[in-house]
């Protein structure tokens, strides 16, 4: 009987110390040595390890990018690859520190859901991808049309919307798993195919014959990707959101990892704050005054990493569109570091 | 009248050609009636519309060292998808210049299974054997000392990781299923409740929702900060889920034994424990052998759930390299690949436990 209270004892003792000594996320982040972040790893160029279990894609490099403004190295980072049903609640059980799974930011997710997201690391949006044989030049030409699309997601609700709002007939053909309702499409089951832009340009570029399908210019939702944390942790906040911002700032200065020792010498007062020549922002966040140098240097600014992962070179073959700087047609504005 | 004495032997007639070698077997065998015949024909023209074009797809016309590129112009099996990732799809994670570990582990284990399947050498030495190559497989697996760098359990994936669940999952959950068994036949109320509750709980809900609750409800009730290890809680899972299946089938076996054989224990003054040891078990877990190896079989192949807490067993591994454009669309060699690995693991276990019927049968020949 004593050794079962002394049990009960000890189990107490745990709880509540373990309760106490949490302190806010930098630290135990730091204490623990490496950053834990939540990706999706079935995205390519996104989020997915390569044929060395190399992790790659965009949401990965911001992570890293997070990862190497707190230690000054982008490789202090354990990715949990997490379904879409896991990410939420891994995120709120503190099993992750942050969340880079190419999730969308609601209003739902911020309040109920008790996260906070940081600025959007992607634009994108549903969108339709058809056969040229088709004829079609407009989503709203779809009339009457079979459309493949995954059963159970927004996806289906949107193109749902979409068709009712337009007064259009439509004969959606779901199918559980993508690689089988790719195949769908492919192989002329349906006539369009429905995802977002993202998914339909990797579908188009891997499909046996890519000329002979088109992408419609209908967008039809908005899904702002961006990186999440939970609330209560303002400090851990404001490090992701502008890890998030310097990747866009460094592109809007021109600051790439080939010319970044040589902006050091910048006489531009904007650069000498960004990169930490005139101290003051690092200390601000609770960081090191490189915390910037150290992105653009070992990561590179987003230009870079939208290149790198999804851009025209790749394989994915993305435009930047609505990804663009806003100086250069597209949406993608991040605060002054001033 | 005059006997007649042959006294030569008579010349040996041959038996007619139409009913021996070749012909006379295909005759007794093939062609025996006409709706056999009809049969025959019909199976010999399906494997002739079925095999050729098979063995030219996976064979003749396929490649084995190229490109996905490549490979979406020709017309065979595409098994570079398989060679060009082979080593992310057998190891997932784990650091990829250290893959010699892993796979020794793999040699080591597979060398032991092998070695345990004769009874002979069922002794002292290879408990012992057993001991040390576990540990030499922890070591390697883990590292940490000896100059190994480190790995997380978080980075194991691939065949390992299938291989760690399955048979840890089996061998702590068959003991852990005879206990079970012979708790709910005890005449202890108390322990009897307990183990009914147990069983008809964990068989009154799936393994999928055993695992999300190990992976998601479980870490909530932990104190901030406290961390399992996602592998250990799926293990855990598994374990709890097979021993209750297994409990099922033992009792069953246990059930079989004649009440005769409860009373001579008795009778010659045995006690419960050794009543058990020696008479009980070694009766009823004979007799449920085949139930047994069905549970396991299916035990082994439910690890592949563990895909839904974003564990990377093989199955997800492949599947991942499916989703790269490169090689998006070869999913046929991909999962044919995976499913010759897995039945490999399952044959064997079906055929190991034939001739363990075999060799515990104690009826005559």
């Amino acid at each position: 009987m004593t050794r079962f209270k002394l049990v009960v004892a000890v189990l107490l003792a745990v709880v509540l110390t373990a309760g106490i000594a949490w302190a806010g996320t930098l630290e135990e982040v730091r204490a623990r040595g490496h950053l834990i972040v939540g990706v999706n790893g079935g995205v390519f160029g996104f989020s997915m390890p390569d044929d060395k279990g190399v992790w790659k894609g965009l949401d990965v490099d911001t992570a890293r990018a997070i990862s190497a403004a707190i230690f000054g190295d982008p490789n202090k980072v354990k990715f949990s690859a997490l379904t879409a049903v896991q990410r939420l609640p891994a995120l709120q059980a503190k099993e992750i520190d942050v969340l880079c799974r190419n999730t969308t930011q609601t209003l739902t997710r911020e309040t109920i859901n008790g996260l906070n997201f940081a600025p959007v690391n992607y634009y994108d949006g549903q969108g339709f991808l058809i056969s040229k044989k088709l004829g079609v030049k407009s989503a709203k030409e779809l009339g009457g049309a079979t459309v493949c699309v995954l059963p159970g997601t927004t996806t289906e609700m949107n193109a749902a919307d979409f068709f009712r709002a337009n007064n259009l007939k439509w004969k959606p053909v779901v199918i559980e798993q993508t690689a089988e309702l790719n195949k769908a499409f492919f192989a002329g089951r349906c006539d369009v195919l429905t995802s977002d832009m993202s998914q339909l340009a990797a579908q188009r570029s891997v499909s046996p014959n890519p000329a002979e399908y088109v992408l419609l210019p209908e967008i039809i939702s908005k899904e702002p990707l961006a990186p999440v944390v939970r609330h209560g942790d303002d400090q851990w906040f404001d490090i992701v959101k502008f890890t998030v911002m310097a990747l866009i700032n460094a592109e809007e200065m021109g600051i790439t990892s080939k010319n970044v020792d040589d902006m050091l010498k910048s006489k531009n007062p904007e650069i000498q704050r960004f990169l930490g020549v005139s101290p003051g922002m690092g200390k601000a966040l609770g960081l090191d005054e490189k915390w910037a140098y150290n992105i653009v240097k070992m990561v590179g600014n987003y230009g870079e990493i939208y290149e790198r992962n999804v851009g025209p070179n790749t394989q994915l073959g993305l435009k930047r569109g609505l990804n663009a700087l806003w100086t250069e047609g597209g949406i993608m504005y991040a605060a002054p570091f001033r | 009248m005059e006997a007649y004495v042959q006294e030569t032997l008579a010349e040996e007639l041959k038996p007619p050609v139409t009913s021996k070698g070749v012909i006379g077997w295909a005759k007794s065998n093939l062609f025996d009636g006409w709706f056999n015949s009809l049969l025959t024909l019909v199976t010999l023209y399906f494997l002739w519309k079925v095999i050729p074009p098979l063995v030219r797809w996976a064979f003749i016309d396929s490649l084995w060292n190229t490109t996905g590129a490549v490979c979406r112009d020709a017309d065979g099996a595409c098994w570079s998808i398989i060679t060009t990732n082979l080593r992310f799809i057998l190891f997932g994670f784990y650091p990829h210049d250290q893959h010699w570990r892993p796979l020794i582990a793999i040699v080591l284990l597979c060398g032991l299974l092998f070695y345990s399947r004769n009874r002979n050498h069922w002794n002292t030495y290879l408990v012992y054997a057993w001991i040390i190559g576990l540990v030499v497989m922890g070591v390697l697996m883990r590292g940490g000392i000896l100059g190994l760098p480190g790995v997380e359990t978080s980075q194991w994936g691939g065949l390992p990781l299938t291989l760690l669940l399955s048979i840890f999952g089996l061998t702590a959950a068959y003991p852990l299923g005879v206990l079970l068994a012979l708790g709910r036949q005890s005449e202890m109320r108390a322990i009897k409740m307990l183990c009914v509750v147990y069983i008809e709980l964990i068989r009154g809900v799936p393994l999928i929702s055993l695992l999300f609750m190990g992976s998601i409800i479980f870490p909530l009730f932990l104190p901030e900060g406290v961390t399992i290890g996602q592998i250990l809680r799926a293990q855990v899972a598994i374990i709890l889920f097979t021993a209750a299946y297994i409990a099922e089938v033992v009792r069953g076996g246990l059930q079989a034994m004649p009440r005769g054989q409860y009373e001579a224990a008795d009778s010659i003054g045995l006690s419960y424990f050794l009543t058990m040891r020696l008479i009980i078990l070694p009766q009823a877990l004979k007799i449920v052998i085949p139930p047994t190896v069905s549970i396991l079989i299916s035990a082994f192949k439910d690890t592949s759930l563990v895909v839904i807490i974003a564990l990377w067993d093989l199955l997800k591994t492949t599947q991942s390299t499916l989703s790269n454009p490169e090689w998006m669309g070869f999913s046929r060699e991909a999962y044919i690949f995976v499913a010759i690995l897995y039945f490999l693991g399952c044959f064997s276990m079906a055929n190991y436990s034939r001739k363990l019927e075999k060799e515990l049968s104690t009826e005559e020949h």
